[in-house]
């Protein structure tokens, strides 16, 4: 995996909280993500990892904290504070999400290329012809064969329908990826598969990326650094492998511990 | 200065799930491998040999002490450098083969061993082409090649770790017991290709257990035991 040296983040997160209510979401967060680089979140489920992700991809509003993101301009903004067509644009074209569901990530209704052109059309691309080649192109990269191009995701396999939601996401060449359990509910030789891809993806595109998951396996495979979080809280970061092969926090030593062997 | 200099490195386990027991690994280590020369760690099975070359390579935590690496003209310590430092240390100055082969499902082995090279930016052909050299020189059947190493024999597993070991020119290399589960004819080839990298200046520290080879590599042994952390707290 490789990672492109730059003295600049991608994004920089500070003391990032959410409350719902008088409830915990996240507490305190704070992280730098730098181009090229995998960032995973792992934590049982009610940790806040996904609280986490949907507060820095925009989803949802943070309570206190600030996050800030490297434009293609190279100006830092504020995400907390874009206007609703800017943070739009950067949805549509500079970042990509992954759902868990694809249903929640794709257009179950309209073909499959359809589902990859248009994100290509939300960022200008206009020619019918150059739109249905590169995404046929795409299907290929995610090994979805040409002739399901006019297939609608309904009647695509959970793997299937997960592919394609990467291609309608890596398109248009985002530079900064949320995945949220990308590799969730599906059987273990599909999930084996698309981690393959994404690893790849990744790599040959040199994409930044925040992987929230439960699975410590994917995480290993897929990043180069790791948050663990408990109930709110980062408990340890650093390195993916160091954190999975000498964990300090006591919770850490706990998760690794109960990973099962084959 | 050498290209790996360890200078009184300590490290101890706080295993939080047995109540806190504390595990003390090493301590004041120190010792020093120069370029083009092969040191080998010494010493009975649980001394902290291959915990001491994880924490060389960033893969452990150390409690104490400094790690010093040559790196792209700089001397840069290890043992407290933040993530993307210890990756880009991996990905330029310091190379690893570890006893095991971590395979990744449905990467076929010549592409297992040539990415270290596609991550320092070869074109992906050349690495490919290297890769299928080191394979060839190692005697791993060019039928599995093509084929991702899961399935492998223990063997033909290390052989796939070794040549993605050494295919890069990192001016470090560790090497934990490359040929403990190679026949005589690849046990030759390996030592014939650390020979080859002592020539050209790569400072080596491994672990090898078998006498023989371990006579024809070493130009140093560093015992271990003198290492160990006197008896503290349980």
């Amino acid at each position: 995996m490789s990672i492109v040296d730059t003295d600049e983040p991608l994004l920089k997160v500070q003391n990032l909280s959410k409350y719902f209510g008088s409830r915990v979401g996240c507490a305190d967060v704070s992280f730098e993500l730098w181009p090229g680089e995998v960032l995973a979140v792992v934590g049982e489920s009610g940790s806040g990892k996904t609280t986490l992700l949907n507060c820095v991809s925009t989803r949802l509003e943070a309570s206190a904290g600030t996050a800030e993101y490297r434009m293609r301009d190279e100006k830092f903004r504020s995400l907390f504070d874009l206007s609703e067509a800017e943070r739009r644009f950067l949805m549509r074209t500079d970042w990509g999400f992954v759902h868990q569901n694809p249903a929640d990530g794709l257009r179950m209704t309209v073909s499959a290329g359809a589902n990859v052109g248009e994100r290509m059309m939300a960022t200008g691309d206009r020619h019918y012809g150059h739109i249905r080649s590169t995404a046929i192109e795409w299907l290929g990269r995610v090994e979805i064969a040409e002739d399901r191009i006019d297939d609608q995701p309904r009647a695509f396999s959970g793997g299937m329908r997960q592919r394609l939601q990467i291609a309608r996401n890596l398109v248009t060449h985002p530079r900064l990826v949320f995945m949220d359990e990308p590799t969730g509910g599906l059987d273990v030789s599909v999930q084996a598969r698309l981690l393959d891809l994404l690893r790849g993806l990744v790599t040959d595109l040199g994409l930044a990326a925040i992987v929230v998951t439960h699975d410590l396996a994917v995480a290993r495979l897929l990043s180069h650094r790791m948050m663990v979080m408990k109930d709110g809280r980062v408990i340890e970061h650093g390195l993916t492998d160091r954190v999975l092969d000498d964990p300090r926090e006591a919770y850490t030593q706990l998760l690794v511990s109960s990973i099962l062997q084959v | 200065m050498a290209p790996l200099v360890v200078r009184n490195v300590g490290k101890s386990f706080t295993m939080h799930l047995r109540d806190g027991l504390v595990l003390p690994v090493v301590d004041a280590v120190n010792f020093e491998v120069n370029a083009g020369e092969c040191v080998v760690l010494g010493g009975p099975s649980g001394a902290g040999k291959s915990s001491l070359l994880k924490m060389v390579y960033g893969n452990y935590a150390v409690d104490r002490g400094e790690i010093l690496v040559a790196h792209n003209g700089e001397t840069v310590d290890l043992a407290s450098a933040d993530p993307r430092t210890i990756i880009a240390l991996r990905r330029d100055s310091i190379g690893y083969v570890s006893q095991f082969l971590r395979t990744v499902p449905r990467v076929a082995a010549v592409d297992v061993v040539a990415e270290p090279l596609i991550v320092r930016g070869a074109d992906k052909d050349v690495a490919a082409s290297r890769a299928r050299e080191l394979l060839a020189r190692l005697n791993l059947p060019e039928r599995l090649w093509s084929l991702p190493p899961a399935t492998f024999s223990g063997g033909e597993q290390q052989r796939v770790n070794i040549a993605r070991g050494f295919i890069t020119e990192h001016p470090v290399l560790l090497l934990d017991e490359p040929t403990a589960s190679l026949d005589a004819t690849n046990r030759a080839v390996v030592v014939a290709m650390i020979a080859e990298k002592k020539a050209s200046g790569v400072a080596l520290l491994g672990i090898f257990h078998d006498d023989d080879v371990r006579a024809e590599v070493a130009d140093r042994i560093v015992d271990v035991t003198q290492f160990a952390p006197g008896r503290l707290a349980a």
